[in-house]
């Protein structure tokens, strides 16, 4: 095992990840950017160095830099958080070369997830459900009609040059598609000079569900459930639950088997997600590989007793995965809110500031994961997100309830936050019935 | 004369007049990047541009005068 990591990251997950390394034993190197002299990363940390100013290019993406600190503090390994360069293998390869670990996948499995087209074609191979559709371009009607027979209505008409919504249309017969097809292929010559049109399975109400895993170096290879994260804004999730409403023991296993095909078709290790839409019905298609720590991993956390922080850690030291597919177990519900710094009311817009008064509630069924105290100033620079607020129930229902109870009894002044958003949110009927598709937020404003 | 600030901190990424134009209420003057966010910065009244106090890449806080207008 390690005796000392850098942890190459900020704000709550930087904090997280110190924990881990703490509760494991290991002294744990915080870096920070002058816009983080006073965060709580630094505070926490047994070591802190300086790495350059706030812009993120030149102090948390310094890739030299961070190895050299690195070097320099006789760290062992780097647990890059997520972001920044979480999923960077040219980041991995330098940290390799230097001599260090890199507390992440290796980076070939994070190439080969990097480029959409390559991931999709890897995932067939591997008998991974991706979108059905045409991979090739097709400019006769009755080719179309024979392709959308055989995927099945409805089906999504889109230009091969297309972009930002201009030459899609939905199809959901073959008379529609007639009309769409006419529509795109004209619009298609219009505005991008190519005709050319493909087709893809149209995903009515979808769900975005994850399955996380965790492989070793040696082989063995396990999925740790599901998380249910289809509340987001911006494609950035808001509120994420696990288990999801509409995942059964069926579907957990098939869903399970098919991240863990993904992982070993790569050659993954570490701990990663797989993420995939899901249909109205229940069919689920592979969206895209998280080839590091997830925002949202603490709701597997409490409802598995899997630390899946310090595993990663335990399995790029070496080590071998002791728990075996059967030990992951379901313990109740757990819901997070992601607590943003940010004024719902004016469309989300950012709320930086100093945070002049800060009570966290405190119950034995909640967590939160922080990067801030009362008094610190929440600056510009970086992401919104500021904390996850974690609650656990017995079942959903007991969860959402205890949820919007702390939530109640959290108070952040000095800043705007989203609190009151979450709260409507999880007192919404939809919510409330697990009727939480991607579109859920403009379906509350409805 | 009329004083446009800046209704968040962050960094000018864009400064989209110079002194002398016209602007119209609602007009676009500025792109200010704060929490990864690219927000614009509009004109809340009309005028000519008398003076622009900052420039791309400058860090503006919250109730900071960015641009000047002559009625």
């Amino acid at each position: 095992m390690f005796s000392k990591v850098l942890v190459a990251n900020r704000g709550e997950i930087a904090c997280r990840v110190i924990r881990a390394c703490k509760e494991l034993g290991i002294k744990a190197i915080a870096v920070y950017s002058e816009a983080d002299k006073e965060a709580l990363h630094v505070k926490m940390a047994d070591e802190a160095y300086l790495i350059g100013p706030a812009q993120a290019a030149q102090s948390y993406l310094n890739m030299d830099k961070i190895v050299e600190v690195a070097k320099e503090s006789g760290a062992e390994a780097i647990h890059p958080g997520y972001g920044f360069l979480a999923e960077n293998a040219s980041f991995i390869r330098k940290v390799k070369e230097a001599g260090l670990v890199f507390i992440g996948p290796n980076a070939e499995a994070v190439e080969a997830m990097g480029s959409k087209i390559e991931a999709r074609q890897t995932m067939q191979k591997a008998n991974v459900p991706v979108v059905p559709g045409t991979t090739e371009g097709i400019s006769d009607l009755e080719e179309a009609k024979k392709i959308a027979g055989e995927i099945g209505y409805p089906v999504m008409v889109k230009a091969s040059a297309g972009g930002g919504g201009i030459g899609m249309q939905i199809a959901r017969n073959d008379a529609e598609l007639e009309q769409a097809f006419k529509m795109c292929q004209m619009r298609a010559k219009a505005y991008f000079g190519d005709p050319t049109l493909y087709i893809e399975k149209y995903i009515e109400q979808p769900r975005h569900i994850e399955i996380q895993v965790l492989a070793d170096q040696h082989g063995n290879v396990i999925h740790v459930n599901e998380r249910e994260c289809s509340i987001q804004r911006r494609h950035q999730k808001v509120i994420e639950e696990a288990p999801s409403a509409v995942v059964n023991e069926e579907l957990r296993q098939r869903m399970g088997e098919a991240a863990k095909r993904a992982a070993k078709a790569i050659n993954y290790d570490n701990a990663g997600t797989v993420e995939f839409l899901v249909d109205k019905d229940l069919n689920f298609y592979f969206l895209e590989m998280n080839t590091r720590i997830q925002v949202e991993h603490p709701v597997t956390e409490m409802t598995t007793g899997i630390d899946l922080v310090k595993w990663q850690i335990k399995i790029a030291a070496g080590e071998e995965l002791t728990l075996k597919q059967e030990d992951v177990k379901i313990n109740g519900h757990a819901i997070e809110c992601r607590i943003y710094a940010e004024d719902p009311d004016k469309n989300f817009m950012p709320s930086p500031g100093k945070i002049t008064k800060l009570v966290w509630p405190e119950y034995e069924w909640l967590r939160i994961d922080h990067g801030v105290y009362e008094g610190c100033t929440i600056t510009p620079y970086y992401d919104p997100m500021i904390a996850k607020m974690i609650a656990w129930g017995k079942d959903r229902e007991e969860a959402r309830q205890r949820m919007i109870e702390a939530l109640k009894n959290t108070v952040i002044d000095g800043i705007k936050t989203n609190i009151k958003f979450h709260l409507d949110a999880l007192q919404h009927p939809l919510f409330i019935e697990g009727k939480t598709y991607t579109s859920f937020i403009e379906d509350m404003k409805k | 004369m009329a004083e446009i600030i800046s209704p968040m901190a962050g960094v000018v990424a864009e400064v989209k007049v110079n002194p002398g134009d016209k602007v119209e209420p609602g007009q676009e003057l500025f792109i200010i990047e704060s929490m990864k966010m690219m927000i614009p910065l509009e004109a809340d009244k009309g005028g000519v541009v008398k003076e622009v106090k900052v420039g791309v890449g400058d860090f503006v806080n919250e109730g900071d005068v960015v641009v000047v207008l002559e009625d």
